[in-house]
């Protein structure tokens, strides 16, 4: 049957394909769940790029009469709409103001945990020599620690900064980039296409980064998706334990954890932060999930058909 | 089998090892005990003297050798803050732990695999939707959050249930309903999409050609052939588990090993850190061994 | 007349996907009775087995759906029942066997268990059917029923784990049999065998045998009657001699004429010099030999062809060649120079000398590149064969001469038919100006009419740019119209070699012999007497053991 398939779309003349991005964006469509996400996501980094210049002064001012103010109030300022934290500072303004370092965290552990990882996997994946057998151990040394323990020892040891949260984190991930990686390029070198440019002489540089790297990106975008989510709840739970970032600096891990005492009397400290970190952590799953569809050529047929079968 | 069991053994070992050391010198460089344990006003001779009682007056590679000495005769050494064996100490919060991980994961397991199959099975269809949309947001879920706003609810606003501690029943439900949501979540995903695989493969095919009928086709023919994939992502949250699901356990003030490590970390109560580490460390060991056993039990194309 | 046992009418089947409905078969009649074999002829893409997966309830609906027609078993139309009463026939009163056995029995369940199964659904007590299982297994040749019982499919030979498969099918003594291209992926040999097993029980048991083939030698082999499939539409019935000796529709006539075996046989050896010599070489996988010191030699200017059944090591002697595996023994003399024990520079230069054309077009080529970086990218590695200025036009022209057209090049392997893959990998090969193409499989994949095109441009190429060839394959009727020189292997070793004529027309070995014998001729007046040749020399090995 998929000989009909190719033949139907070779015989038609296409009158210049579309451009990358727009068949990108089509594809963004068919998925409504997805498209939800991406926008939210936008939104979330908007308020992590801009958040602290434009509401780092409202967010920290201190108003002992809007303390713990009730949500819903919209005669007021409207970055008092979702209520007023134990101090009296706006909590969606704090909300916007602490996704700079929730999201710069999780994006400097996943790009650095990514790098490391697919890098050493690629090497591990195509050399035969001994550094093929050793590099994969230290994956499992890794895994072995328990993460969040060596997290709580490093930091306490450490200052708690968001450099060396990053640190932690990333190190923390490396091995899934690691084996993933060195799984897919064990599998992929073996491949005809990888056969028959060594059969003209093609370098090994050559071949890892024009023939292997480019096929293996999309499964490492796509678990790299997932895994910003997993690192923004790994930091969240850090900062909620404490041993994360310190006040006066913010996330919405600390929001949590610094709402927990006024729980019975003021559910919103807590709620809202929560609330922003799971919408956030769903996107991503959502987008992770599409991306797997949509980067699969034998798997983009259900987004093209009208995203009947998404998901 | 042996060769296979004999060399596990030994890469473990190796990790453990290098556990032990980096835990070692790395929790001792968070400080002295001394300073935490005795009033700011003791004595010179109080403090030279508490240091003497624990061995910490020692050079560090003295005392970590000392240390490996007493090991070797499985002496974990004393905890400061108990004054009881580290070793006793760590197994009771572990067998705490151990419950429930093993409840929750039985229960996580067998209904996250049901609803996967049923869910590929269906898939498109509505309750494939739901299904995976539930599962989404269950992977997304913080526990710490859901676990305060759980007591919110539940213990706060109705009453229903206890808000912390141990002794009744009741007292399991919160942990475990908090610990079921993202394993169940991971879990499902993994199901459905591997499920969605071997639905699709030729044998499925076979299956119908004979007459199989839909329950057979799924759960004698497909499902079998797609647990390799889900026995691996229930191992590593397993995992997750046994090392301690260290901000429940804190929340609900369930006393099992990871607030034990935690609060023993803070309290600079070192034998027992290492001891912990080192029974988890075992139990993970054991765990990743019969998941290895499951998968050649699974698939008889598997042989150690 | 009766109505027959089992009738497809007027079955029209649509499949929604991406590229809006493909129609994949369109108002297709046939029908069987209880003794009948009907071959359903088709080359990929025709539909051919469209209407048996919905006999059996096999389509999945959507992306599928009947637009018309109705399936009648013994006068009631299957498609009006419930899914629990279709259930009922499956198995049962239709069964089915299919293509590449590995992947159609459940890996992880015992062969017995499975047989059994079968049973077991349909109501036979798990006692009675254990042992109608091991009758069973005897019956269709499995040694030691006993033992094979308790094993898993992967520890089984390609033809044994067809046999299962039959094996599986008759459990209940269906009406009628489907078989979907039983034999494709077998060695010749194996494929006779398993031909005569089910001819065998079809006349045993008087079943009605529907085969999906896309072999006119399996039709005439073993068809009585054929219906010819082209896009979606049957465009000839009858009885197989009739349809091959006197084919109405165009189609039919074009696919029987590309069917090789038939052309010109090539004239007499080459006495040019020889480019390649391998010498004493050996290639060992830990304790297993796949070569035991072999030698030939590549004359320039010269087809040769290796051909061998699967494990005969026809293939390694390719991959040793290209060093794509390192020999473990012996040389390979190129220009006087040993290529096995060149240091990796040395060998860089030589690279581009020596090309390789691989079986499968869709896995040797990067999906992800488009056709101009697919044909250009050996220029980059070798600096100085094209001027880059001059990429555009050189991969134009190539592209050309392989029969594609240059507004080719901006597009992706994907958007390409299987044998305009394949050509792009030729032009690939071409690229590099190379003197020798190891041509690995490199039609095999491909349709018949395909096949024949590839073979001629294959052969006016080497006209035009003096090359040389080592085609490697399974299929001797291709050998035939297409080498000079052949070489028969067999688990490692050279058992014949000599010119295509003598290999072809006076064998001097039995194992070619053999060979010759289990090959399939599409004609089914010359196959009927190859049959009656094969089994009387059975009958003789037979008497003589």
């Amino acid at each position: 049957m998929s000989d009909t398939h190719t033949t139907v779309a070779a015989a038609r003349k296409d009158p210049g394909e579309p451009g990358p991005l727009r068949t990108f964006l089509k594809l963004l469509r068919a998925d409504k769940p997805a498209t939800c996400a991406a926008i939210f996501l936008g939104l979330v980094i908007l308020c992590a790029l801009f958040g602290p210049m434009l509401l780092e002064a409202v967010s920290s001012k201190q108003n002992l009469r809007g303390r713990n103010a009730v949500p819903f109030l919209f005669g007021q300022d409207w970055t008092m709409w979702l209520g007023g934290d134990q101090l009296g500072r706006p909590l969606l303004a704090r909300i916007i103001v602490a996704a700079s370092n929730t999201m710069a965290i999780a994006t400097g552990a996943v790009a650095a945990s990514l790098l490391i990882g697919s890098s050493l996997g690629l090497v591990a994946g195509y050399s035969r020599g001994r550094l093929g057998q050793m590099i994969p151990r230290l994956a499992d040394v890794i895994m072995s620690f328990p993460s969040l323990l060596l997290a709580v020892i490093v930091l306490y040891m450490l200052e708690p900064s968001v450099g060396n949260i990053v640190l932690v984190l990333a190190i923390t991930r490396i091995p899934v980039y690691l084996r993933t990686t060195r799984a897919e390029v064990l599998e992929i070198r073996e491949r005809m296409f990888v056969q028959a440019a060594i059969v003209m002489g093609a370098s090994t540089p050559r071949i890892i980064f024009r023939h292997i790297l480019p096929v293996i990106l999309p499964t490492l975008v796509t678990i790299a998706t997932l895994d910003f989510a997993f690192v923004m709840l790994a930091e969240s739970s850090l900062s909620f334990l404490g041993i994360g970032i310190q006040p006066p600096e913010v996330t919405w891990g600390l929001m949590v954890a610094q709402g927990r005492p006024y729980l019975t009397s003021a559910w919103w400290l807590s709620f809202w932060p929560g609330l922003a970190i799971i919408l956030t952590t769903l996107s991503l799953n959502l987008l992770s999930n599409w991306m797997r569809i949509a980067l699969d050529p034998t798997q983009r047929w259900r987004l093209e058909t009208g995203g009947k079968k998404n998901g | 089998m042996q060769r296979f069991l004999a060399k596990r053994a030994v890469s473990s070992g190796v990790s453990l090892i290098l556990l032990v050391i980096a835990v070692f010198f790395l929790s001792r460089l968070t400080g002295d005990p001394t300073d935490l344990y005795l009033p700011i006003d003791a004595s010179q001779e109080a403090r030279e003297n508490f240091r003497a009682l624990h061995g910490l007056d020692q050079p560090l590679i003295v005392q970590f050798f000392s240390y490996l000495g007493d090991l070797v005769r499985l002496d974990f050494g004393e905890s400061i803050r108990r004054a009881r064996p580290a070793l006793e100490v760590v197994t009771e919060a572990f067998a705490w732990t151990l419950q429930l991980a093993v409840i929750t994961m039985a229960i996580v397991s067998g209904a996250a695999i049901t609803l996967g199959s049923l869910a590929a099975f269906n898939l498109g269809g509505i309750f494939d939707r739901i299904a995976t949309f539930f599962s989404l947001i269950g992977a997304s879920a913080p526990d710490f959050w859901v676990a305060i706003v759980a007591i919110v609810v539940f213990s706060v606003g109705f009453g229903w249930l206890p808000t912390s501690g141990t002794g009744t029943v009741w007292h399991w439900i919160l942990p475990i309903a908090v610990l079921f949501i993202r394993p169940f979540g991971l879990i499902l995903q993994v199901v459905r999409g591997s499920m969605i695989t071997a639905l699709g493969s030729a044998y499925v095919k076979t299956a119908r050609a004979k007459g199989v009928g839909p329950r057979a086709t799924i759960f004698v023919h497909a499902l079998r052939n797609a647990m390799l994939p889900v026995l691996t992502v229930i191992g590593d949250q397993a995992a997750a588990l046994l090392n301690g699901a260290v901000v429940v356990e804190t929340i609900f003030g369930f006393p099992g090993i990871g607030k034990l490590m935690i609060d023993s970390i803070l309290q600079r109560d070192f034998s027992v850190v290492l001891a912990s580490i080192m029974v988890t460390a075992f139990a993970i060991f054991l765990m990743n061994i019969l998941i290895d056993l499951a998968y050649a039990a699974l698939d008889p194309r598997i042989r150690y | 007349m009766a109505d027959p046992l089992l009738e497809v009418r007027n079955l029209s089947v649509t499949f929604d996907t991406a590229r809006g409905p493909v129609h994949a078969v369109k108002h297709v009649s046939w029908a069987v009775n209880r003794g009948d074999v009907l071959a359903i002829l088709g080359e990929s893409g025709s539909g051919k087995s469209v209407s048996s997966s919905a006999v059996l309830d096999l389509i999945d609906m959507p992306p599928g759906r009947i637009d018309s027609g109705e399936i009648l078993f013994e006068g009631r139309n299957i498609l009006e029942m419930s899914a629990a009463e279709r259930r009922g026939l499956n198995g049962k009163r239709i069964a089915m066997i299919f293509q590449d056995p590995l992947s159609h029995l459940n890996p992880v369940y015992r062969v017995g268990w499975q047989i059994e199964e079968t049973m077991a659904i349909h109501g036979t007590a798990r006692a009675e059917a254990k042992a109608e299982t091991l009758r069973l297994l005897a019956k269709v040749g499995i040694p030691d029923p006993q033992a094979a019982a308790e094993k898993y499919p992967h520890q089984f030979s390609g033809g044994q784990r067809q046999r299962l498969m039959i094996a599986m099918a008759l459990a209940l003594k269906p009406d009628v049999l489907i078989a979907d291209e039983p034999t494709t992926a077998l060695d010749v040999t194996v494929q006779a065998q398993i031909l005569g097993l089910l001819e065998e029980l079809q006349k045993e048991t008087g079943m009605a045998l529907v085969i999906i083939t896309h072999d006119l030698g399996v039709v005439a082999e073993i068809a009585h009657r054929v219906v010819v499939m082209s896009k979606g539409e049957i465009v000839e019935a009858g009885t197989a001699a009739e349809v091959y000796r006197n084919p109405q529709h165009p189609y039919t006539k074009r696919l029987i004429g590309a069917a090789p075996g038939k052309g010109e046989i090539h004239p007499d050896e080459l006495d040019t010099p020889p480019i390649l010599a391998l010498q004493n070489v050996s290639k060992q996988y830990g304790a297993f030999t796949a070569l035991h010191g072999i030698s030939y030699e590549l004359r320039e200017g010269e087809t040769l062809a290796i051909v061998g059944e699967s494990g005969s090591g026809k293939s390694t002697t390719a991959r040793l060649l290209l060093r794509l595996e390192e020999a473990s023994g012996g040389r390979a003399l190129y220009q006087g120079r040993d290529l096995f024990a060149m240091s990796p520079k040395e060998l860089h230069g030589l690279r581009r000398d020596i090309q390789m054309v691989f079986q499968d077009p869709t896995q040797s080529l990067n999906p992800r590149m488009t056709v101009f970086q697919l044909v250009s990218e050996g220029w980059a590695i070798h600096p100085g064969i094209v001027e880059k200025s001059r990429w555009k036009a050189r991969v134009a022209e190539l592209l050309r001469e392989v029969g594609l057209s240059e507004e080719h090049m901006h597009r992706h392997p994907h958007q390409f038919s299987g044998g305009q893959r394949q050509r792009i990998a030729i032009a690939r090969a071409l690229a590099l100006e190379p003197r020798i193409i190891v041509c690995d499989e490199a039609v095999s994949a491909l349709d018949v009419q395909v096949q024949a095109q590839v073979i001629e441009l294959l052969d006016r190429l080497k006209a035009a740019h003096g090359l040389s060839y080592i085609f490697i394959a399974h299929d001797l009727p291709v050998v035939r119209d297409f080498a000079d020189r052949v070489i028969v292997m067999q688990g490692g070793r050279i058992v014949e070699q000599g010119g295509v004529r003598q290999i072809f027309d006076a064998p001097r070995e039995e194992y070619t012999r053999n060979l010759l014998a289990a090959s399939l001729d599409p004609d089914p007046e010359i196959q009927a007497r190859r049959r009656a040749e094969r089994l009387e020399r059975q009958k003789l090995a037979g008497e003589a053991a």
